[in-house]
């Protein structure tokens, strides 16, 4: 849902990238399932040597994960839950007191492929919900979260586990921390990939974007993953039970910070509509420059949260007409002389600084006019997308016609004062791409 | 400034944990290692008590210290709990007075002891926990430690809150709406107390390093939320008052309608999500008149059908604009019924009695009495006696008898913040518009023959 406009429909002149995606999906899912098969081969075999009760909590514990998947800004889908239970079982030292009697017998510490055999399992149990309830498996985010898993647990077993077996938490510590933070750059990395593809972003964004966006979740889970290994060696397995405490409180705070940021998106993507409503712009307007605006941004390689700025700006660009006491004609700003275009950005720049927290989409709508202000450092990048977006439109409209949307460009391209040419260039390559998928 | 019977207050709590502190033993194990764990606990506590996350009201922060508190629990006993919790009155916060900090510390510091004689009254044992067969003894203990510490809190916080309320309530300044979920996030990261005094045997003080993260994630998310949901609600007021940027006399007609609708809402006590749905309708209940022909608004005379028609239209594309929110299903339907009448005889329906949904019949009188008390071009304000009397008048007819009744009751208590005296414009080029909303001047509509 929160996603829903960022991204773009797919692209015929793309196809080089859709094929890459797929290939990058197959490939990450058929490394995932290469590695089960692995897995539940020798897990059969060795089952008997496993400590039934550690992998059954474990792989409870990424379950309950799986069925409480986190949806993050921007239309992501995360499982911070199953990725805790997951590496910390990568990373398993040793159980506690509680089950004392029993560790000291004869079950080994599982093998990385055990691992991977139980995280697997867990997972598909944790999805099974999902899809009884219609809504999707989520393969992809499983198999990136397997891989991850996979790569740590082989990074740890049975090396990295032989060096911190007998030594002091100390040393358990330096081992774990890099390797923790490899599993959550495996993650990353991987889920940057396959998002690169799916909005058409270039790898280099899509990979800071990514970051900026998991930071704080990767930090919560690379120390919850420390605190559960080093903590099981006191309190047993309560420890599992202890921590989801914490986790699940967690994932309730974070699931309500990226429910309010759809809401908030929904809710001024709606409002913006007044003026369509109110007759002063042609219906669906402002909604297409706003989609217009986010794809010829992402063309032009902005990370999400310029987009998002520009997003809102570009959805709000025309506020400053409900100032006006007359409708323009059509609507159409392109269309009124310099002073008054200037003195609706203004108007309309006023409203959303008012709300006293959108100071840079407030300046993005006012520089929306510079050619009149003959604004001097150059105005906004946002500001170049937002107006030649909306002279697009305010010329083409819905219309799919080749030859009206030629001249809209042509147009611009002839105003070199009025429209960055860079801009018109990646315009006219997102309205060539959206002629092509329209017909 | 604090009332005298707050300060009271304070003095309670502090004099109560005095005295308990007074009367409890410090414990068998006051030793150099004592004082040692007691001032890294504090340390961490201070630390977390310094770097508070905002909450959505404004009036209370939110920290996780309480894991400090919780860990001397187990580790230390009820004493030292008690001398963590007092940290609080030390906290690097500016703009904390000296009885705000008085309070928090008294506050952290019974919340501990009580926690702290729960968790032995449950056997719980103090010191280095070993988690050997009676684990869940020692789990069930500090779980039941835990609930008496947010419990405690909770409660000494909203005691605050009521000796302060004799004095006007503003707008967001009740207890956090969403308070249920604060209980429970609390009680979640209690158990970081726990998991600190466990790490403690393996590392000890390190274990108090080593939880900062996580805890500091927490905080983050609370925070994130908070200003994410303020950075809503403050966007949706401004493009609330573009809208009304049209015509003069109706600025803050939304804000108000919100407030006075929420007021209703609590009144009748509406659970917290509902009450914020029906903030929000109320703040967005007549985005649809933008809709309407801006000529059709300002006519004076009586109107004709079609031009009565539009008006009627407009809460039909106040729902157009706003269907797709994400808002609570009622809130949508009370912005679309919002002029519908209990007699029947509304708008655009034509609903009667109980048809009407709630959320509706009760933005209808919170919208009439603001319309009532605000000045319009062709007439002054009413007094709030004078509109409070109309409603009367229209229960029954007009309004939901019930309703209004809670309207009064709520009105006495909270007061209603009138709109500032409208000076009239200086602008010559207002004109005179209609109030739809007046219940006291209908629309007149010319009789077709």
């Amino acid at each position: 849902m929160t996603g829903s406009a960022m991204t773009g429909p797919p692209s015929s002149e793309r196809w080089s990238s859709w094929q890459a995606l797929d290939s990058g999906r197959l490939l990450l899912m058929s490394t995932a399932a290469m590695l089960v098969l692995a897995a539940f081969a020798t897990a059969t075999i060795s089952v008997q040597h496993v400590e039934k009760k550690t992998a059954l909590a474990f792989g409870g514990f990424i379950a309950l994960g799986e069925l409480l998947r986190l949806a993050l800004p921007g239309g992501r889908e995360a499982a911070p839950i199953a990725m805790v239970g997951g590496l910390s079982y990568a990373l398993l030292i040793n159980v506690g007191p509680s089950n004392g009697h029993t560790a000291s017998g004869s079950p080994q510490p599982a093998s990385a492929l055990m691992v991977i055999a139980v995280a697997a399992i867990g997972m598909m149990v944790g999805s099974l919900p999902h899809i009884a309830a219609g809504r999707p498996a989520g393969l992809t985010g499983m198999c990136t979260r397997l891989v991850a898993i996979a790569c740590v647990a082989f990074a740890f077993r049975p090396a990295g586990y032989a060096l911190v077996h007998h030594h002091s938490w100390e040393v358990a510590l330096a081992v774990m921390t890099p390797l923790v933070l490899l599993g959550w750059l495996v993650d990353t990395v991987v889920g940057a990939l396959i998002r690169a593809d799916d909005v058409g972003a270039r790898f280099s964004v899509a990979i800071t974007d990514e970051i900026r966006v998991q930071w704080a979740l990767g930090a919560g889970v690379g120390a919850s993953v420390i605190i559960i290994v080093l903590g099981a060696e006191v309190m047993g397995l309560a420890e599992l039970a202890v921590f989801l405490g914490p986790l699940l409180v967690t994932q309730i705070a974070f699931r309500r910070y990226a429910g309010i940021r759809a809401t908030y998106l929904q809710t001024v993507r709606s409002l913006a509509r007044v003026t369509e409503v109110a007759g002063y712009v042609e219906a669906g307007h402002s909604r297409r420059v706003s989609r217009l605006a986010v794809a010829v941004g992402r063309e032009l390689g902005l990370p999400e949260r310029d987009l998002l700025q520009v997003e809102y700006a570009a959805l709000m660009h025309d506020i400053g007409q409900l100032s006006l006491r007359d409708p323009i004609p059509g609507g159409a700003t392109v269309l009124v002389s310099e002073p008054d275009q200037e003195r609706i950005a203004g108007l309309g720049a006023d409203v959303i600084r008012q709300a006293g927290v959108l100071e840079e989409v407030a300046e993005l709508v006012r520089c929306q006019s510079w050619p009149a202000t003959g604004h001097k450092p150059g105005p906004p990048l946002g500001s170049m997308i937002i107006r030649a977006a909306n002279t697009f439109d305010d010329l083409v409209g819905a219309s799919t016609e080749r030859e009206r949307s030629a001249a809209a460009l042509d147009r611009m391209r002839q105003d070199q004062r009025g429209y960055n040419p860079t801009v018109v260039a990646a315009l006219s390559e997102v309205a060539g791409r959206r002629l092509a998928w329209r017909l | 400034m604090v009332s005298r019977a707050a300060w009271l207050y304070i003095g309670l709590v502090v004099l109560a944990t005095a005295a308990l502190v007074e009367s409890t033993p410090v414990g068998t194990r006051v030793t150099p290692h004592f004082w040692r764990e007691l001032v890294i606990l504090q340390l961490l506590f201070l630390i977390c008590d310094s770097t508070p996350a905002p909450l959505v009201s404004r009036q209370t922060k939110w920290s996780p210290s309480s894991a400090a508190t919780l860990a001397a629990v187990v580790l230390l006993g009820p004493v030292a709990a008690a001398l963590v919790g007092a940290v609080s009155l030390v906290s690097i916060k500016r703009q904390l007075r000296l009885d705000g900090r008085l309070f928090n510390g008294a506050m952290g510091a019974l919340s501990g002891l009580l926690a702290g004689k729960t968790y032995l009254y449950l056997h719980g044992t103090v010191g280095l926990p070993s988690f050997g067969s009676k684990s869940w003894v020692l789990i069930g203990a500090f779980a039941a430690a835990a609930a008496v510490h947010v419990m405690a809190n909770q409660g000494l916080i909203w005691g605050v809150y009521r000796l302060n309320r004799g004095r006007r309530m503003l707008r967001n300044e009740g207890l956090e709406s969403s308070l249920p979920l604060l209980l429970v996030s609390d009680l979640g990261y209690a158990a970081f107390g726990l998991i600190i005094a466990s790490l403690w045997v393996l590392m000890d003080a390190f274990a108090a390093v080593l939880v900062l993260v996580p805890l500091f994630v927490a905080r983050w998310a609370m925070g994130q939320f908070a200003e994410q949901q303020r950075a809503y609600a403050a966007t949706m007021k401004a493009l609330c008052q573009a809208v009304e940027t049209k015509d003069y006399y109706t600025r803050g007609h939304g804000d108000r309608v919100s407030f006075g609708a929420g007021m209703i809402a609590r009144q009748i006590r509406m659970g917290a999500d509902r009450t914020d749905a029906i903030e929000f309708a109320g703040m967005l209940h007549d985005v649809g008149k933008l809709g309407v022909p801006t000529q059709v608004l300002q006519k004076t005379g009586p109107l004709t059908e079609d031009e009565y028609a539009a008006i009627q239209l407009h809460p039909m594309r106040g729902l157009e604009i706003v269907r797709e929110i994400g808002f609570l299903n009622e809130a949508l339907a009370g912005i679309m019924h919002h002029h519908e009448r209990i007699d029947g005889k509304g708008y655009p329906m034509g609903f009667a009695g109980h048809e009407i949904p709630e959320f509706a019949r009760i933005i209808a009188v919170a919208d009439a009495f603001d319309s009532m008390t605000s000045t319009r071009s062709y007439r002054e304000a009413k007094s709030i006696a004078d509109a409070v009397g109309e409603l009367r008048n229209g229960a029954n007819t007009q309004f939901d008898p019930l309703v209004v009744d809670a309207f009064i009751v709520a009105l006495e208590r909270e007061g209603w913040p009138l709109p500032a005296p409208a000076a009239k414009p200086t602008d010559l080029t207002v004109v005179t518009v209609k109030d739809h909303d007046d219940p006291t001047a209908p629309l007149r509509v010319i009789d077709v023959p």
